[in-house]
């Protein structure tokens, strides 16, 4: 059978989102309680989470997080980021072994700022230079694959149910202001722990419930532009447009979310003049940037949250408040499941973005 | 001389209990077949005249005719075929280059029936046209790499100049002159009614469709016959033409006997004189110069219009369209081997360039590899016949198709390829006056506005099906594609993969 | 009112309309068997000079001539179509010569016959129009 990459694997999900509008630091506890409320929605082939404002005392460091099949792709790894970066601090990952997650690959961390002197003679930015060494990483080492790479955040996924990868990474030992996470119902077995979600890119993180149909679309427009599908999932290439939109070109969420949940051309026409016309812009310009088929996702990013469900809302996802907190899930029950005195519960339209940001937090990545 | 007898191609079978001697076969066809008998009250045919084109059969109101291929036969033979075996009579005869007219028939791999379309089951839901809304229009023009924003922050929303279509679907390059007055009006308002363009060849524009401007595009070829400021002005976009498909590096050549009244003032010309376009533009020897003329054209029309670079499809052509996207061009059309023509060199038209589909695919990879597809859109013709070709085109990476000889067969042509005779009995290839009353605009435009409402119903049904509700998500979606009998190295260059992968 | 009018600039003389018309007032069911080895008498005729044709047939005149003429009162005007009652008709041919357009002719049975724009058969298009193939005979309908 093909490993994940090579083909394309239609998938199914769970996801869900919590975060604190204040920016209060909560343990991951709570979003595990919510996504074990969907275990049917998962088949054990894939769970994960996002954690924000979870390394305070790193949080001017970049976290990489990576996974190695041997002891080789660690040490080709860690020669490589040793001539790119200062490592100011290296470890495992700490994990539980239970019996539910099986075939562990080597897990570690590391926090690292970029060499100032490889920083300035590549003449990119900080976030570009670590953009490109993450990639460079996951396409040229093999065995070797950085699945979390933003400051002051990490992702933590595994093979399995949420609920059990939550225990194995103990995720309720760490306290974070925004957490998302996802369970897995994959129509394949692929069994790698990279192609479990969510799928990041420095800050940001995707998670995502869907089958797009603009994949390819898609995949060939965004690869003109440094960025390599290399796992040929949906999460990866939303992953990588939003950060095309919003990272490179400059476009807020909510305009990038007009561009890939773009209203119908019906729905502009009713708009006034100026809202028509820059609706048309963003449309026309990024044109292949528009993503078809059923898609629920939550954009995780230092400061804040994005959901947003395809233009025909083809693909569940509900949000509710209580006090601070803000809540978004696949099924109600899940939300409940955490807060049961949840207020505002509210089913998002097709192509409605809602962005929620922490107390300080900027609209951008960045 | 006994040698160049060649037996007539076909034969006009008459059945005799159906035919009423009334005669509409021999009114009808311009090139004198049929002829009535008094003295035997009977109807007679002298079928070595006969070009096939079924104007009599489809006019007979007792279906008393038919034309068949004469089982009359050179010795077999798989290397020489008697169609080759009578074209060498032919040039012994005239010492002439052989003429043909249409498409390239010859039997290449066709890609567009070597391809499967997708669709979606179970993971994903297909989407009903009929209750949900399936988008097919699209903009033509250059994209942008990034934004600018306003002192108050907002989207500064100005750009290239841009080509709106209702669906990706173009009528493409046919000169006032090789195709009737009638012909283009019939073109010229069914792109109007259909939220289209239609294209004025490089024949220039008849005054009385300078009104259908805003869905015209006027064409400058190297001939630059009927090329002033108002009529650049008068389309929504301008097109170079280097190239066509059906003749690849050479020009054009329309008889003195054609260069008649408006033809010749609308090109320009005094009448009777011979148009000839010469092979390459005389001041494009270079892609640099081609910039010039791009520019050139620009400044003339304010940078208002978009300006459309159409070449052959040639063994080179993803380096060339690569060339052309940094010129300065706003869109590209490629033209492949099977496009058509009222006239080519025979050899020329059956033997020079490659197939659109193959052209296609290599071109989109190209421009994207150099991270400049953005820069241009991109337009595939030559030989696309129904939607599901086009939903194929797109797939591989088109913004849009031109057709020609489908809304020619929906205007009656029936492709007998023998437009360069000026006989055309459809009224279609034709300037002769009692010839070109047979296409009625009336009825014509209507037809194209049904073959294009009828595509688009058939586009919406294959993107709803695959679940794609807008056409842009299509554009270039390759793994919405898969090959059938097609060896690696093809779906390698078209990039999908094969069926059952 | 119904009418038909033609237009020569899209008649292509091919005289189609001449044979649909025969057939459709012949009551044949095939137009091989109905038309083979006769004659037509058409109730509408091409006229043709040069390259200029078009299709004659009755007009179906606000104030016909032919009716006001008729001297036993077998033309009449029904729903504004000019109608005629063969079994009326005693052949006097007066409307065949005053009708200021040739649309009135003598039939072979000797009563007169003329386009009722085929009112008498299956109601609709009439035969000559459905059968123009280039659009140049239209039917109007109102006023």
């Amino acid at each position: 059978m093909e490993r994940e990459g090579s083909i394309r694997i239609p998938a199914g999900c769970a996801i869900a989102g919590i975060i604190s509008r204040e920016g209060k630091r909560f343990s991951g506890d709570a979003i595990r309680r919510s996504m074990s409320m969907m275990h049917e929605r998962s088949n054990g082939l894939g769970g994960g989470f996002a954690g924000y404002g979870i390394y305070p005392e790193y949080k001017d460091a970049y976290a990489l997080h990576v996974f190695y099949d041997n002891i080789e792709a660690r040490e080709a790894c860690e020669k490589y980021l040793d001539s790119r970066f200062d490592i100011v601090n290296l470890s495992k990952i700490p994990v539980k072994k239970i019996r539910a997650i099986t075939g562990e690959p080597l897990i570690w961390r590391y926090f690292v700022h970029p060499l100032p002197t490889r920083l300035a003679d590549s003449q990119l930015d900080e976030n570009e230079f670590t953009r490109r060494c993450v990639f460079r990483v996951n396409t040229s080492i093999e065995g070797a694959y950085v699945f979390s790479s933003g400051k002051n955040m990490g992702v933590f996924k595994a093979v399995g149910y949420p609920e059990d990868v939550a225990e194995f990474y103990q995720i309720g030992d760490y306290e974070g202001c925004c957490w998302t996470a996802h369970g897995r119902y994959p129509t394949n077995t692929p069994g790698w722990w990279g192609g479990a979600h969510p799928f990041s890119l420095l800050d940001m993180t995707v998670v995502h419930n869907g089958e797009i149909s603009s994949y390819d679309a898609n995949r060939r427009f965004i690869e003109m532009y440094g960025y390599t599908c290399t796992l040929k999932t949906d999460t990866e290439v939303i992953t990588y447009i939003l950060d095309y939109l919003v990272r490179k070109i400059g476009l807020d969420f909510t305009e990038a979310s007009n561009v890939i949940a773009a209203p119908f051309w019906s729905t502009i026409a009713s708009k006034d003049e100026r809202e028509k016309q820059r609706l048309t812009y963003l449309r026309n310009m990024f044109a292949s940037l528009l993503i078809t088929g059923p898609f629920s996702i939550l954009v995780g990013f230092n400061g804040g949250l994005m959901m947003l469900n395809d233009r025909l809302k083809l693909r569940s996802m509900v949000m509710g408040e209580k006090d601070d907190f803000v809540y978004f899930a696949s099924e109600e029950a899940a939300i409940r499941a955490v807060e049961p005195a949840v207020e505002n519960l509210y089913a998002p339209r097709g192509g409605e973005a809602v962005i929620v940001l922490t107390k300080g937090g900027a609209s951008h990545a960045d | 001389m006994p040698i160049d007898f060649l037996y007539p191609k076909f034969e006009v079978v008459r059945n005799p209990q159906r035919c009423i001697a009334c005669r509409v076969c021999e009114r009808q066809c311009a090139n004198e077949v049929h002829r009535f008998d008094p003295a035997l009250n009977l109807m007679e045919s002298d079928e070595s005249k006969c070009v096939d084109c079924h104007r009599c059969v489809s006019l007979c109101p007792t279906r008393a005719l038919k034309i068949v291929e004469t089982d009359h036969a050179f010795r077999k033979n798989a290397n020489w075929s008697g169609e080759i075996i009578s074209e060498i009579y032919l040039q012994a005869k005239s010492g002439g280059v052989l003429l043909s007219s249409m498409g390239n028939p010859a039997g290449h791999p066709i890609y567009w029936d070597k391809l499967l379309i997708n669709a979606s089951q179970v993971t994903n839901p297909s989407i009903d046209p009929l209750r949900e809304p399936i988008e097919t229009k699209t903009f033509l023009g250059k994209k942008t790499h990034d934004i600018k924003r306003d002192k108050n922050g907002h989207l500064v929303t100005e750009t290239s100049p841009q080509l709106e279509i209702s669906m990706p679907v173009m009528f493409s390059a046919m000169s006032y002159g090789s195709i009737s007055y009638n012909a283009h009006e019939c073109l010229a308002r069914a792109a109007a009614e259909l939220g289209i363009y239609y294209n004025t060849g490089e024949g220039g524009l008849h005054e009385d469709f300078y009104r259908y401007g805003a869905h015209t595009i006027v064409q400058v070829a190297s001939g630059r016959f009927g090329v002033h400021k108002d009529y650049l002005e008068a389309g929504a976009a301008i097109e170079i033409k280097m190239g066509q498909g059906a003749k690849p590096g050479i020009g054009g050549h329309l008889p003195g006997g054609k260069i008649v009244g408006d033809i010749a003032k609308t090109r320009m010309i005094p009448e009777g004189s011979d148009a000839i376009s010469p092979a390459p533009h005389h001041d494009i020897y270079s892609i640099e110069d081609l910039r010039q003329l791009v520019y050139s054209l620009k400044e003339a029309t304010g940078y208002r219009k978009p300006v459309i670079v159409k070449i052959a499809a040639v063994h080179n052509v993803a380096a060339i369209a690569s060339g052309i996207a940094r010129s300065g061009a706003d869109i590209i059309a490629i033209d492949g081997f099977r496009g058509g023509t009222g006239a080519a060199p025979t050899r020329i038209r059956d033997h020079v360039g490659i197939p659109i589909e193959l052209a296609l695919a290599s071109v989109d990879d190209r421009l994207r590899e150099e991270g400049i597809r953005q820069d241009v859109s991109l337009v595939a013709g030559g030989s696309v016949r129904s939607s599901a070709d086009i939903v194929k085109a797109i797939a591989l990476g088109a913004d849009a198709v031109y057709v020609a000889t489908a809304p020619l067969l929906a205007l009656g042509c029936h492709l007998c390829a023998t437009c360069f005779t000026g006989k055309c009995n459809w009224g279609i290839a034709t300037q002769e006056p009692e010839l070109v009353k047979r296409l009625n605009p009336e009825i014509g435009f209507l037809r194209l506005v049904n073959l294009l409402t009828a595509w688009k119903h058939e586009i919406s049904e294959m993107m709803g099906g695959m679940g794609i509700n807008s056409i842009e998500a299509l554009k270039g979606n390759r793994l919405m594609l898969r090959g059938v009998g097609l060896n690696e190295k093809e779906l390698q260059i078209l990039g999908v993969r094969h069926a059952g992968e | 009112m119904k009418r038909i009018t033609v237009n020569e600039k899209w008649c292509l003389g091919c005289h189609l309309c001449e044979y649909y018309c025969a057939f459709a007032n012949s009551g044949g069911e095939d137009m091989a068997k109905a038309l083979k080895g006769i004659t037509i008498q058409p109730r509408l005729r091409i006229e043709q000079a040069g390259c200029i044709s078009f299709a004659v047939a009755c007009r179906h005149c606000d104030t016909p001539l032919c009716v006001k003429s008729c001297i036993t009162g077998s033309l009449s005007v029904r729903d504004g179509v000019v109608c005629v009652d063969r079994e009326k008709c005693v052949g006097c041919y007066t409307c065949v010569m005053v009708c200021p357009y040739g649309a009135v002719m003598p039939s072979e049975s000797g009563a007169i016959q003329k386009c009722e724009l085929c009112t008498q058969r299956s109601p609709g298009i009439p035969a000559c129009v459905s059968g123009c193939p280039n659009g140049a005979i239209v039917l109007e309908n109102g006023g």
